[in-house]
């Protein structure tokens, strides 16, 4: 019987059951260089931070560092809140909360960017969802935009008193992360 | 190439012939670098590659000795370099010119870039050199771009935060996607010491990827040969002269013009082309009123802010620099210097200004009648590469393009004798 070269014979098999192991065995060589460059879990444990409210005054702002972020803590007036009250949300850039306490689709009212009964604390991460500047806005003397909230002073993003863009190039509103009220005057964040 | 040659490579001593059976290093170097046919009409725009090589050279001399005395962490960075500047023995002169030689590598390859364009040296058969080219300048940008992070300042940090961010804007097409390759660039969930520690090393091996890109560079020029300010090649022996002596003579002239702006920057004004803020150490809490890169990426930083969408800033920003690898194709002209083309030629200038308009444009604020001027010079940049070049190549008449280069230089008559002899 003639040896048909067509079917694949002993050989055939080995060259590629040798070429997928190299294959395999590369891939997995190459992880651990790929993985070393992500955040250990040093910088991934979820550290939270107390803030005391009590010493800011209405009108006043704070910023406080949050696992490596600046977190913009405002004590809103009343017209502030009542101007984010009004916006329509046909007028937002981005119409969705951004709350990670919120599901994704939770829209951004200015009631979904707070704490309920505490409407008067804005509490969000403060890097422009830009390109991660800090955004102006926060002490005595800043510009806060055309919007009354902060503005980015890298590539003119707007953010209105509710943290929402409103102009310019930042794709999203400002995140607003995970917090709880421990009592009426201090915040748990993460 | 040509197969053209003025001498022969015949060793003299007995160790030179007992080499060159075995390794001909000294032959190789005899055939590329004295012998090698250079076309006789080069003019001063033609040593900038030979600078450029300098220039490569000179950052990894220096940078190697700053390497022996800077400290790549979060706490000790900042703190090192004002070390280097004050305490260090000669820190001052060494930390100044490698920190101004980034700035002249830059001109020297601007200049480098814009020749090419200018006398189509990148047109076939140079596809493959001018591509290396560009790969060349792709390499040379993320290492300024981390080499400037390394000080630590407050434009270093927020340079890096600012264009690290850029990969950010794949979340708009895949969920999760730029934010997962941001903290993977940056080792944390910000820039922190982490990102500052992997920046000093990658600044440390790119500069040798670039050496061995410069090799592949050099190589595709030898096997193709120069180009030339009428876009001729060499084809006879009279159209050139061997490398060695009138090539590196007049290299050495360029040079030491280059070094003299060089060292005026290194001496007297060793920080004009930095920025002030970048003597503030960086602070993740505050973020400078105006962030600037430095000067040699403000074309194509006006050119991300131009564009009103995060994300197509971004592409616009990378395809600046991409497109240039399909001049080769985009150019349709049957001549390959400007200098033949009547009506390219303004084109041409009017892109140099669109470029020197972008990197000014870069430098101002991003409102107003600036948005307004950096879209109309943004939308000139790539409709030069994208309709004029296929365009005016197509419909364009070039003047009269000499026989050879020897004609272009001795005349028609003289052009098929030898020059003549001196009285």
């Amino acid at each position: 019987m003639a040896i048909d070269a067509e079917e694949p014979d002993r050989r055939d098999f080995l060259v590629l059951a040798a070429s997928a192991f190299v294959a395999v065995g590369g891939a997995m060589t190459l992880w651990p260089f790929i993985q070393q460059m992500n955040p250990d879990a040093g910088a991934q444990a979820l550290a939270s931070i107390e803030v005391d409210l009590a010493p800011v005054k209405e009108g006043q702002a704070i910023t406080v560092l949050w696992r490596g972020k600046p977190v913009f803590i405002r004590h809103r007036m009343p017209e502030e809140i009542s101007a984010a009250t009004a916006v329509p949300m046909k007028d937002l850039i981005d119409e969705f909360a951004r709350n990670d306490a919120l599901p994704e689709d939770a829209l951004a009212t200015d009631l979904n960017r707070t704490k309920q009964g505490h409407e008067n604390w804005l509490i969000m991460v403060g890097i422009c969802t830009h390109l991660g500047c800090v955004p102006k806005g926060q002490a005595q003397g800043d510009s806060k935009g055309d919007f009354g909230g902060w503005l980015c002073p890298c590539h003119g993003s707007h953010y209105d008193t509710a943290g929402r863009v409103r102009k310019g190039p930042a794709p999203r509103n400002l995140e607003v992360p995970v917090y709880d009220f421990v009592s009426d005057t201090k915040i748990k964040i993460g | 190439m040509s197969g053209i040659s003025y001498g022969t490579y015949e060793p003299k001593t007995k160790i030179g012939k007992w080499m060159d059976e075995r390794l001909p290093l000294g032959r190789m170097l005899y055939v590329q670098f004295v012998d090698f046919p250079t076309p006789r009409n080069l003019n001063y725009w033609w040593t900038f590659g030979g600078i450029l090589s300098f220039c490569l050279v000179a950052q990894i001399v220096t940078g190697v000795v700053l390497a022996m005395h800077y400290q790549p962490s979060a706490d000790m960075a900042f703190d090192s370099i004002e070390r280097i500047r004050r305490d260090v023995n000669f820190g001052w002169l060494i930390r100044n010119l490698h920190a101004v030689g980034a700035s002249m590598f830059f001109i020297a390859a601007y200049i480098h870039i814009f020749r090419g364009l200018y006398y189509g040296s990148y047109k076939a058969p140079r596809e493959v050199l001018w591509i290396i080219g560009v790969l060349i300048f792709l390499v040379m940008m993320a290492t300024a771009f981390m080499g400037y992070s390394l000080p630590w300042g407050q434009m270093s940090f927020w340079g890096v935060t600012v264009i690290t961010n850029l990969f950010s804007s794949l979340d708009s097409i895949w969920k999760g996607l730029g934010t997962t390759i941001v903290e993977w660039l940056w080792g944390g969930y910000a820039v922190t010491g982490a990102t500052l520690n992997r920046f000093f090393s990658l600044h440390y091996l790119l500069p040798f990827v670039l050496a061995a890109l410069v090799a592949l560079h050099l190589w595709a020029l030898h096997v193709v040969g120069q180009n030339s300010p009428t876009g001729l090649d060499v084809k006879t022996p009279s159209d050139g002269v061997p490398f060695t002596p009138y090539a590196t003579s007049k290299d050495a002239v360029g040079m030491f013009a280059f070094l003299l702006l060089f060292s005026w920057f290194a001496f007297f004004l060793p920080d004009y082309l930095g920025h002030a803020d970048n003597y503030i150490e960086a602070n993740p809490l505050v973020t400078p009123p105006h962030i600037v890169p430095e000067w040699y990426f403000l074309p194509f930083y006006a050119i991300l802010r131009a564009i009103p969408s995060k994300l197509m800033g971004v592409i616009a920003m990378f395809a600046a620099i991409g497109v240039l690898l399909f001049v080769p194709w985009l150019d349709t002209s049957r001549v390959r210097s400007t200098k033949y083309r009547p009506i390219y030629r303004w084109f041409f200038w009017l892109f140099v200004f669109s470029a020197v308009a972008l990197g000014w444009l870069g430098s101002k604020p991003p409102e107003g009648d600036y948005v307004f001027w950096a879209r109309v010079f943004t939308f000139y940049y790539f409709a030069h590469f994208l309709i004029v070049m296929p365009l005016v190549g197509w419909l364009e008449t070039p003047l009269k393009v000499p026989g050879s280069i020897t004609e272009a230089v001795l005349g028609k008559e003289q052009g098929a004798k030898p020059a003549p002899a001196k009285t």
